[in-house]
């Protein structure tokens, strides 16, 4: 069964242990300027948003790709970029429409969010479950059961 | 490894900018953040130098955890010669900054000689600059933070900078990052304004990579997430009310200190408390706080992220200040209102946005303004001096026109900004300044916690709470209960808080971890980082050098055992009203015993037997 990474922006606190998490999966190293996640601050309001690629099934990314450099994981249903056929034309970054596609200048290829093959850190390292991996066919259970329980069915329960 | 191994000198004398390697040898005995800047210091400053003259130094060290995943590793020290207290200041910060530095490839900066002309430093990773501040001097740490970020045109810049009350010469500034975080006593702040050094703005792209043993290290971080995540304190209580989870339960025990520690139980503590921050306000149905924060890597989170009511009279006509901003955490709430017996949550939000606009640190500042209301009701300050203002307690209006006045140094201001012990020796009242070595206390009376007089009289930055914390013992219970009220055995526990402190503060940690963690917890993470062996009893005695190195540090600069003490009211005046009602604190009782304890003579000199079991030369 295929998860997704579903983000609660109301429970992040901006920690950014997400960010840490994830650039050392996929680079070894502690650094958020890597993270294919990233958190985004917005101070007057008091908000922090976590955000990242969605996997979305018919990718504009890898579409755009004219070097068929995004590949499919069918278990995952993650679009992973092949680092060996990626020429850096970074098309895929203006396809986007989100903007989680990103180039890395350190090594001319782009970066995104692979899932870390089925087992996300990010979603591990968030302390306040802001950041969790679920099935991706109910990832809208949750706000379902909140709304749900404000239902008033008119019963009362009885001894 | 875990340190970047490269410290960066600007000489802003000469306007150069220059790498150096730092010194590993020192890394193994002092580790980081306080303890090495403090080393540095030592080495290279002068103890007897004036604070504000071209011979000082300012360092901002990281510590080899900060900018790595550990729980709350993001910290970052400025250590400098105080011109509050004359001692050595250690101020530590959390935010984002400490591991920008890190990031961008150095453990830390050293700030010596003086500016010529108003300079900030713009660094990204290896390239240093230092860049006319010409434009933004003279305004707020607020305004220079946005500057910053239009003129390099990056938002994911980080700032420190230092606001017009430093530039005034207030001797109780700070540095303040990221808006509202701040490395905030003892006057480093002043310190940098002083070498016309106006801002550091950072971006680092290079990251940590190099932990020594990653799975190890990994595993170490986990459990002490895990341990963070189950304690009441740090898992509960500190993300939902944040250091203001203390405030009713320390009035309760009769250790909250009020109007300028004359009393120790506060009438209105409920209004200003945790629990009040999250009462819906009658105007607009919101709470104060708008949600909690977390530092760089922290998953605690107790920042607090709050609003002022639009509707309240200081910021009724300011829309600038309708946003959120720094919320108010414990010491800060408590010297803005029980000290000055206001119990008005908007003032006392309004007054802590203006301390973090105008870079000045709220707990001195509230006691100054205590000690001005006391100096103020005994007729020596008049509305002749304060331009008509009368300085009654519990006055909202009062408190928000101080803070206003400190901001800019102008008026009134600059005679607060002086601080309380100067306030009160200028207008002939010197008992009533609430102060040790000159820093003014925080928010734990030592009359009903007869442990935290010992901590306040002997900590080597003048009167603290984060120097040894036996709060935790005497009041929660962590890592044991101990009666607040007793003396026996408070000596030894000083001494060990004073001392794992020392060691957390050179880490990179966030010394609140401690209310879950022991050094049992820290070091396997600093072994899992570090090159070397690190083991809790490796780490308890690099604290107990570092205080010993402060300690050496403050007797050259002329500090002596004659200034281990406090202030008269609350070694002679009892407590009035709670549980602690007819004591003062015994600190006599104390000290001669934690001298011993501590290894050096009956005038507090450290023996050389001591010096040679730490190493000190």
């Amino acid at each position: 069964m295929q998860r997704s990474l579903l983000i609660d922006a109301n429970k992040c606190t901006g920690c950014v242990q997400c960010e840490l998490a994830c650039s050392y999966e996929q680079e070894g190293v502690f650094n958020p300027a890597k993270s294919r996640i990233r958190i985004f601050t917005f101070h007057q309001e008091g908000r922090f948003v976590p955000y990242t690629c969605t996997q979305c099934a018919e990718a504009w990314c890898l579409q755009a790709c004219p070097v068929d450099a995004i590949g499919y994981d069918a278990a995952t249903g993650a679009k992973i970029i092949n680092d060996a056929a990626c020429v850096g034309c970074k098309v895929c970054t203006i396809a986007c429409p989100f903007g989680t596609v990103n180039y890395n200048s350190d090594t001319g290829k782009v970066i995104k969010c692979d899932l870390c093959g089925g087992d996300p850190a990010c979603a591990k390292a968030c302390p306040t479950a802001a950041i969790t991996y679920v099935e991706a066919d109910q990832t809208g259970y949750d706000k379902m059961r909140a709304w749900a329980g404000r239902t008033d069915t008119g019963n009362t329960a009885t001894a | 490894m875990a340190w970047t191994g490269k410290i960066l000198r600007v000489n802003l004398t000469a306007g150069t900018c220059t790498a150096e390697p730092l010194n590993q040898e020192w890394a193994q005995t002092y580790l980081g953040q306080r303890g090495l800047a403090t080393k540095y210091l030592v080495e290279e400053v002068d103890a007897s130098v004036d604070a504000l003259g071209p011979d000082n130094k300012l360092i901002m060290a990281t510590g080899p955890l900060t900018g790595t995943m550990a729980s709350t590793g993001g910290r970052y020290s400025v250590v400098t010669k105080s011109p509050l207290t004359g001692c050595v200041a250690c101020s530590n910060s959390g935010g984002f900054i400490g591991a920008e530095i890190k990031f961008a490839g150095w453990d830390m900066i050293i700030f010596e000689g003086r500016s010529p002309k108003p300079v900030y430093l713009y660094l990204v990773n290896d390239q240093a600059k230092l860049l006319s501040a010409d434009e933004v001097w003279g305004t707020s740490v607020w305004h220079t933070d946005e500057w910053l970020h239009n003129r390099h045109q990056d938002p994911m810049l980080r700032v420190a900078a230092v606001g017009r009350s430093a530039e005034a010469g207030c001797l109780y500034s700070g540095i303040v990052n990221d808006l509202h975080r701040a490395a905030g006593r003892s006057g480093v702040g002043t310190v940098m304004a002083s070498m016309n050094l106006k801002a550091v703005a950072v971006r680092g792209t290079l990251g940590v990579g190099n932990i020594k043993d990653p799975a190890a290290f990994m595993g170490a971080v986990n459990a002490g997430k895990k341990v963070l995540a189950d304690n009441a304190v740090t898992g509960q209580g500190l993300p939902t009310y944040g250091t203001q989870v203390l405030m009713n339960v320390i009035n309760e025990i009769g250790a909250l200190p009020t109007r300028n520690m004359k009393e120790v139980q506060f009438e209105g503590a409920d209004k200003v408390s945790g629990e009040a921050m999250h009462e819906p306000r009658k105007s607009d149905g919101k709470p104060n706080l708008t949600t909690n924060a977390g530092c760089f890597g922290c998953t605690i989170a107790c920042g607090r992220i709050s609003t002022i009511d639009q509707g309240h009279f200081s910021v009724a006509h300011k829309p600038e200040y309708w946003g959120n901003s720094g919320g108010l955490e414990y010491e800060a709430a408590w010297a803005l209102g029980p000290d000055t017996g206001v119990d008005d949550l908007d003032a006392l939000t309004y007054a802590n946005f203006l301390c973090n606009e105008d870079g000045y640190d709220p707990i001195s500042f509230g006691s100054t303004v205590a000690a001005a209301m006391e100096l103020f009701k005994q007729g020596r300050i008049t509305t002749e001096h304060t331009g008509g203002m009368e300085l009654t307690f519990g006055s909202a209006e009062v408190l928000t026109w101080a803070a206003e006045a400190v901001a800019t140094g102008e008026g009134f201001g600059k005679d607060l900004g002086l601080g309380s012990k100067r306030l009160c020796e200028k207008y002939g009242m010197p008992e009533l300044s609430m102060t040790v070595k000159g820093q003014e206390f925080p928010a734990y009376d030592p009359r009903g916690i007869q442990g935290m007089g010992l901590a306040y009289a002997t900590s080597n930055r003048g009167a603290c709470h984060l120097r040894g914390y036996t709060v935790a013992s005497e009041v929660l219970g962590i890592p044991v209960k101990t009666d607040p009220l007793a003396t026996e055995g408070k000596a030894d526990l000083v001494k060990a808080f004073q001392d794992a402190t020392a060691a957390v503060d050179s880490s990179g940690l966030c010394l609140f971890t401690t209310f879950a963690w022991s050094l049992e917890d820290i070091a396997p993470q600093v072994d899992g980082a570090c090159a070397g062996e690190w083991s809790a009893e490796r780490l308890n005695e690099l604290g107990e050098r570092v205080w010993n190195m402060e300690r050496d540090f403050n007797l050259r600069a002329g500090i002596t055992a004659a200034d281990d003490t406090l202030p008269k009211r609350l070694l002679k005046e009892a407590a009035n009203i709670g549980p602690a009602k007819g004591r003062v604190n015994d600190l006599g009782k104390m000290l001669p015993e934690y001298y011993a304890l501590r290894g050096w003579s009956t005038d507090g000199v450290p023996t050389d037997a001591t010096r040679t079991r730490l190493g000190l030369d």
